[in-house]
């Protein structure tokens, strides 16, 4: 029998992130830090969700999961835990045990036995953890370093995409950045947006500005390509 | 006509004697006993929008069968609608069932109001056939049931012909048709042919100039057979008083549900938690002796006063004891007191199976089913922690606004089974929603909306007037509790929403994007001069 490699044991990713990554990809058993931005976690998420995994969302009542189906998140195999009120860890490793990739609300306050034990649970059952605002103890921090929305104007046209930096701090200190677009993050590249085509806002002169935003659009996917990975 | 008709074989063969009893309207009967309502309530049925059965003060108003709900509603203002529930007609003709059966065995339950029974026996038994059927009028009228009709013929459709015949009685007298062996050709002859219920057939009759069962039993049953094959034959069959049905009695199903009594009445729901647990498990043992695991359930709760709590749980696989101990504990607990309106302490517990099925369906398999039973099993530790609404799965459903566009769904419960459908539908998002956000949707929406300042270049709060013009561009916003002050770099607006502008509950809203100098956007609602913040594109 095959012995059970360091790279099989890595979660599937979307490869705009896998970049950055360290490791090429999310680690079961890993933990990840997600400093500013719901759109990023989602993402995380998105990977093994394509591939039938079940993802979990604890203490995040304002999540959308509107926006997580536009990520390629699978509803149908999405938990949802708004309020687990004091109850945060014993939720949290309850999930662990079962799913294998939860997202949750940084906690306040975690004893260093108890994220020692969580952390086992982790890597035991195979499973990582996303944690939404800065969190010290992760294995790695991601976050939206520079973003700009492209399709507002002042008073017309409604948002169409968006372009971000996104950096990955190792706690070595080690730190990958890249630059994605909106769509390269929910893996298809145009499959979100399509219903906007048809919708024409209340706004004075919309139609003329949403033609010169339609024109503007299609160019901007070249724009937005993906760069190269620097590493410093 | 009728005196025209070939003798018969009298007393065939072919046909069973038939007691047939019926109580007329029983969903009426049944709605009114379940939400303990007087009898003389104007009450509709109501299924898929249209008007299912009607209490007889509905009647009187001119309420009748296939109404829409509407137009019964201007008919009889007083009128009560309920949704129809098929399973609610079943389950309270249950007990009227069992309690004949421990009169005369053999009852076949032709639906719900209607019953047959083998008229042999009970005759022997009680000396006469009117006299079986006292008994049975007496039996019901114990139950409280007093319009009962029963009909005594040649076969089950002569005897619901005869049961239906009650309405041309006198009010004082026993609701009683017997026709005699053997008479029930002449009894039918002078029905018309649509009670045969086959309207191809009766179609046709009519053209060939047949116009009542007595006609059509003139008929020479093999003619019959050539011309209109076995459906016609058989339809000869029913008119000629032979009916080539008999009467199936059921076998009566094992008791399954369980009932728990607590003297005296129990205030803590760790005591009710405690008490139930033994009765619980033997609810468990009962169904898993008849080879039947449970998925969904009913449990009512009784208590001191004459409350009553009822509700329907499903579970995603199949109910163990504890996990029926904690669907009684979820309902007492609910999340705030007044979802379950008790206040007193509880008398009685009843727990239903609704829907029981075979337990080789659901047996595990020799490696386990799969790893969707490990999500089960930890999915109910965390419900048994924090109560079945705390673990949910969303659907995204229809609406202008982004909180409606998302529907919670507790673990375990059906996505847009029956019983939700009725109390809140579910909007189809497929439907085209004008207002609706364009563009990629915001991955943050609030449950409750932050409120928020927008002010213009010179400090001045932006508004929209009531033509939708707003009265300057707007220049920097605030949110939240810190209330740091942003500078707008780019913004679009207003987009008006009007919902309902008939319902007091409508609302007037003008929705903003807003992106900030740091390149956050987010999305704005303006409320009646109030600023909101409805979602953020973080």
């Amino acid at each position: 029998m095959q012995a059970v490699t360091l790279d099989s044991r890595r979660l599937p990713t979307v490869p705009a992130l896998a970049r950055i990554l360290p490791g090429g990809g999310l680690q079961s058993g890993g933990s990840y830090a997600v400093r500013n931005s719901t759109s990023l976690a989602m993402a995380l998420l998105a990977g093994p969700s394509a591939t039938g995994a079940w993802c979990s969302v604890i203490g995040l009542p304002d999540f959308s999961v509107e926006a997580a189906q536009g990520f390629g998140i699978n509803l149908e195999r999405l938990i949802l835990v708004p309020d687990p009120g004091s109850q945060w860890l014993t939720v949290t490793a309850a999930l662990v045990d079962v799913v294998s990739i939860v997202l949750t609300r940084a906690p306040e306050h975690l004893a260093p036995t108890e994220w020692a034990r969580l952390k086992a649970r982790l890597r035991q059952r195979g499973a990582a953890l996303i944690t939404l605002g800065s969190w010290k103890q992760s294995d790695s921090t991601l976050g939206v370093a520079e973003s700009a929305w492209e399709g507002l104007g002042s008073g017309t046209g409604h948002l169409r995409s968006r372009r971000m930096k996104i950096t990955a701090t190792q706690p070595s200190g080690r730190l990958r950045h890249a630059y994605v677009g909106l769509a390269d993050l929910q893996g298809t590249p145009t499959g979100g947006s399509a219903p906007s085509a048809t919708y024409t806002p209340g706004a004075p002169g919309a139609p003329g500005a949403q033609g010169a935003q339609g024109a503007q659009d299609s160019g901007t996917h070249t724009l937005f390509e993906p760069q190269l990975v620097r590493s410093s | 006509m009728t005196s025209a008709l070939p003798a018969l074989p009298a007393g065939s063969a072919h046909a069973t004697r038939t007691l047939m009893f019926w109580c007329p309207d029983w969903p009426i009967t049944a709605a009114l006993r379940e939400h303990a309502l007087p009898a003389e309530t104007p009450l509709a049925l109501v299924d898929r929008g249209e008007v299912f059965a009607c209490s007889p003060a509905a009647r009187q108003d001119g309420v009748k069968r296939g109404l829409r709900i509407r137009e019964a509603q201007a008919r009889s203002t007083n009128l009560v609608p309920l949704p129809y529930d098929p399973s609610l007609d079943e389950r309270t003709f249950e007990p009227v069932t069992t309690a004949v059966e421990a009169i005369m065995p053999g009852v076949q339950v032709v639906r719900p109001g209607l019953c047959a029974i083998r008229a042999k026996g009970p005759s022997r038994y009680y000396g006469s056939e009117s006299e079986a059927a006292r008994v049975v009028f007496r039996t019901l009228a114990a139950m409280g049931l007093t319009d009962v009709r029963i009909g005594i013929a040649d076969g089950p459709f002569a005897a619901e012909q005869a049961a239906k015949a009650t309405d041309q009685l006198d009010d004082d007298v026993e609701q009683l048709v017997v026709i005699p062996a053997g008479r029930s050709a002449w009894f039918l002859g002078s029905y018309p042919l649509e009670i045969l219920e086959q309207p191809k057939l009766t179609v046709l009759l009519k053209r060939l100039g047949i116009r009542s069962l007595g006609d059509f039993a003139a008929l020479r049953a093999s003619d019959v057979r050539n011309r209109f094959g076995i459906e016609g034959a058989l339809a000869h069959r029913q008119a000629s008083g032979l009916d080539h049905r008999s009467v199936v009695a059921r076998t009566p199903p094992p008791h399954l549900d369980t009932v728990a009594d607590f003297e005296p009445p129990l205030a803590r729901i760790d005591q009710l938690a405690f008490a139930f647990r033994s009765r619980a498990g033997e609810f468990v043992d009962t169904l898993r002796e008849a080879g039947l695991v449970c998925t969904a359930l009913h449990v009512s709760l009784h208590t001191e006063s004459g409350e009553a709590s009822e509700r329907r749980w499903q579970h995603p696989r199949w109910f163990d004891a504890d996990d029926v101990v904690d669907r009684v504990r979820w309902q007492l607990q609910g999340t705030n007191a007044s979802d379950h309106g008790l206040t007193s302490g509880i008398t009685r517990v009843q727990v239903i199976p609704e829907i029981v099925e075979n337990l080789s369906d659901h047996a595990d398999g020799l490696w386990g089913t799969g790893p969707d039973e490990g999500i089960h099993h930890g999915l109910a530790r965390v419900q048994s922690m924090l109560g079945h609404g705390a673990v949910l799965t969303a659907i995204v459903a229809g609406g202008r606004l982004l909180a409606d566009r998302r529907v919670f769904v507790p673990w375990g419960d059906a996505p847009a089974g029956q019983q939700q459908a009725a109390a809140v539908p579910l909007k189809d998002r497929n439907q085209p929603w004008p207002g609706r956000l364009p563009g990629p949707a915001p991955a943050t929406v609030y449950a409750q909306p932050v409120p928020a300042v927008v002010v213009d270049s010179r400090g001045n709060p932006v508004d929209v007037d009531a033509r939708g013009l707003l009265s300057a561009d707007p220049a920097f916003f605030s949110t939240g509790p810190d209330g740091r002050r942003h500078a707008v770099h780019s913004w679009a607006g207003p987009w008006p929403i009007n919902e309902r502008w008939w319902d007091r509950k409508g609302r007037v809203l003008d929705r903003f994007q807003l992106v900030d100098q740091s390149g956050s956007a987010w999305l704005l609602l303006l409320e009646d001069h109030a600023w909101w913040v409805e979602a953020g594109y973080d």
